[in-house]
């Protein structure tokens, strides 16, 4: 029987910095096969083992579309992370999953997009925007509304310039007021009131969601509100303290779901009906 | 014995039970009750002697045999891993004189570790090399509510073996799978049952069923449940519980887990430990966010995934009516008082 528990041995091959406490690792599988074979959904995350200090579930910020690419991008927040942000390249870690069901690529194809993130939230909407640009033609419109508390927390800055110049997408990126600096050309203003501003209509478009909770809370009240999107238009991937990542030891368990199994991702419509919690 | 003879139904002498024990050890490793310092709990024993027939039923469950309370999951080098989970069990065991309201606990925790997507090798393979030799319950006690969660004193579901004490020194002995069949055969002293101890069996049964005398209604809860997430109930039935989470550590079909690593210069481990919803830290982020404030919203959740979520997620009641979350309480708490609370609502 396979151990569900155990992770696989990977290395880290590169630590890119991102910003002051958030930097993203590429990880290799050390087991050829495994390497190779391994395959997940946007949207999915990984349990991230550093031996002797313990194991916490990440998203994966890469895309399947780039296979071989297995990429988390981590915020220094406790103690895993702590130990996380500590690695060098070359370091062995622990790796298991893939998890969670992932964004309904079915649902979103044909469909206008519009990705809402904010902060370290832009990390598995990164997977589904690379996702998506890599079979450009079978999705509509991109705007990406990506917003930090001060231009040195925005993450992947290289990679906001390629998006911006792909076909059919908009990018408006936003910093918290106060956030600025004399070079910053962007808006200014918290993530929600951005949103509303932009104002993109609903007409066949889902709209993807990932930030801080408050965030979350008033970019869902926000878009179902003048905005007009129903709450099946709108997407979201949730957080949640996890130990196992297999519906299992029972941390993750809202009203009838568990986070890592059910979820991470749910429409705003299943959310509510799982009653408030959230 | 003959072959073809039906194992079913037999009768042991009370007096029979330290031989066939004893034979039953050499191939088995025998868990039973056993008193030591005031406390029943199920320990290995050597001799029949050891066990202790006239308990209740234990002050923890037989659940710790299974997902046990600490357990080294693995450690690294990783040369040592795949070896720890073959050899989890060094002889097959069996659970002696186990409750019925116990054994049902096993088939529903069997749902979250032996659950279609995800297989936990460690309760398996513990699960499959255990038989469960039930012990009927004639003295349920005050705290006992097993017929209103789908059990019984007697009930024989997910046993292998059903023994009935029929208080004349003879036990009534029932196989209930070919696994119990084979115990059975065993023993070389058993007799067949008589028309009397079918009916001195009936009797005990019937007089057990009455001592349940929690009549609780959960027709209709999950239902009802469904309506009253946000309800003011839900501020009123957790004030005088301390949070000490003993309810869930002598539940029976408690099964939250922390994993966490223990270091030092040799090697890691990574160790399982059992955890309680009732804790502050068990839902905390690292960021300090917690979906699971204060003592209203842990009590609600533990209330909500035995009664509603489990319900609806495998089709039973997380619950089977053992009472020792009513009697170990430190300020007498009493999840039937909730639930006519909530029935009420």
């Amino acid at each position: 029987m396979e151990n569900i528990y155990l992770p696989h041995s990977a290395i880290v091959k590169e630590i890119i910095s991102e910003t002051a406490d958030i930097k993203t690792f590429r990880l290799t599988f050390e087991d050829e096969r495994l390497q190779k074979s391994f395959t997940y959904l946007a949207g999915q995350f990984v349990e991230f083992s550093v031996y002797g200090v313990g194991e916490a579930p990440f998203c994966l910020a890469s895309s399947p579309t780039r296979p071989g690419q297995i990429e988390c991008t981590i915020k220094k927040m406790g103690k895993v992370t702590q130990a996380i942000h500590d690695l060098e390249v070359g370091d062995q870690v622990g790796i298991r999953g893939p998890y969670g069901n992932g964004f309904p690529l079915k649902e979103l194809r044909g469909k206008n997009l519009v990705l809402v993130g904010g902060g370290i939230g832009l990390a598995p909407l990164r997977s589904l925007i690379q996702n998506v640009l890599d079979k450009r033609d079978e999705y509509g419109d991109v705007l990406i509304i990506y917003g930090a508390k001060s231009t040195e927390e925005l993450v992947y800055q290289k990679e906001l310039e390629e998006w911006e110049n792909s076909p059919r997408v908009k990018m408006v990126l936003t910093v918290d007021p106060g956030g600025e600096d004399q070079k910053w050309q962007g808006e200014i203003g918290f993530v929600p009131t951005i949103l509303e501003k932009v104002n993109p209509s609903p007409d066949n478009r889902m709209l993807i969601t990932c930030g801080p909770p408050i965030m979350i809370r008033y970019v869902l009240l926000g878009a179902t509100g003048e905005m007009g999107y129903r709450p099946q238009q709108i997407i979201t991937t949730l957080e949640m303290k996890m130990k196992c990542g297999l519906g299992k030891c029972g941390r993750c368990n809202i009203g009838r779901v568990y986070i890592c199994k059910d979820g991470p991702v749910f429409t705003y419509q299943q959310l509510k009906d799982l009653g408030n919690e959230f | 014995m003959r072959k073809g003879d039906r194992l079913k139904e037999k009768i042991i002498q009370k007096e029979q039970i330290g031989k066939w024990l004893e034979k039953l050890g050499k191939d088995y490793e025998i868990w039973a009750p056993v008193k030591r310092n005031g406390l029943v709990l199920f320990h290995p024993i050597s001799s029949a002697k050891e066990v202790y027939f006239n308990f209740l039923n234990s002050k923890k469950t037989p659940k710790d045999l299974f997902f046990p309370q600490s357990e080294v999951l693995f450690s690294f080098p990783k040369e040592e891993i795949e070896k720890e989970v073959e050899t989890i069990l060094q002889k097959p065991r069996i659970v002696f004189a186990i409750r019925p309201c116990d054994a049902r606990s096993l088939a529903l925790l069997d749902q979250v570790f032996d659950s279609e997507d995800y297989q936990d090798p460690y309760y398996i393979e513990r699960r499959e090399g255990t038989l469960l030799v039930g012990l009927a319950c004639t003295h349920p006690q005050q705290s006992c509510f097993c017929t209103s969660v789908g059990g019984g004193p007697f009930a024989k579901a997910h046993l292998d073996l059903l023994m009935a004490d029929l208080g004349d020194g003879k036990y009534f002995v029932e196989a209930l799978t070919e696994r119990g069949e084979g115990l059975l055969e065993k023993n070389d002293s058993l007799q067949e049952p008589q028309k009397k101890d079918r009916e001195k069996l009936a009797k005990i049964k019937e007089e057990a069923e009455e001592k349940v005398k929690s009549k609780l209604v959960t027709k209709g809860l999950e239902k009802k449940l469904d309506k009253i997430f946000d309800s003011s109930l839900w501020d009123r039935v957790h004030q005088r519980c301390l949070g000490c989470g003993i309810c869930t550590y002598l539940c029976p079909t408690c099964h939250c887990f922390a994993l966490l690593d223990e270091k030092d210069k040799a090697r890691v481990e990574r160790i399982r430990n059992w955890d309680s919803c009732m804790f502050p830290e068990f839902t905390v982020e690292a960021s300090g966010h917690n979906p699971r404030i204060s003592n209203r919203e842990r009590m609600r959740q533990r209330v909500m995934h035995k009664f509603n979520y489990f319900v609806e997620r495998y089709g039973e009641t997380a619950c089977v009516g053992c009472g020792r979350c009513i009697q170990s309480c430190p300020v007498n708490m009493d999840i039937r008082e909730i639930i006519e609370e909530i029935r009420n609502e």
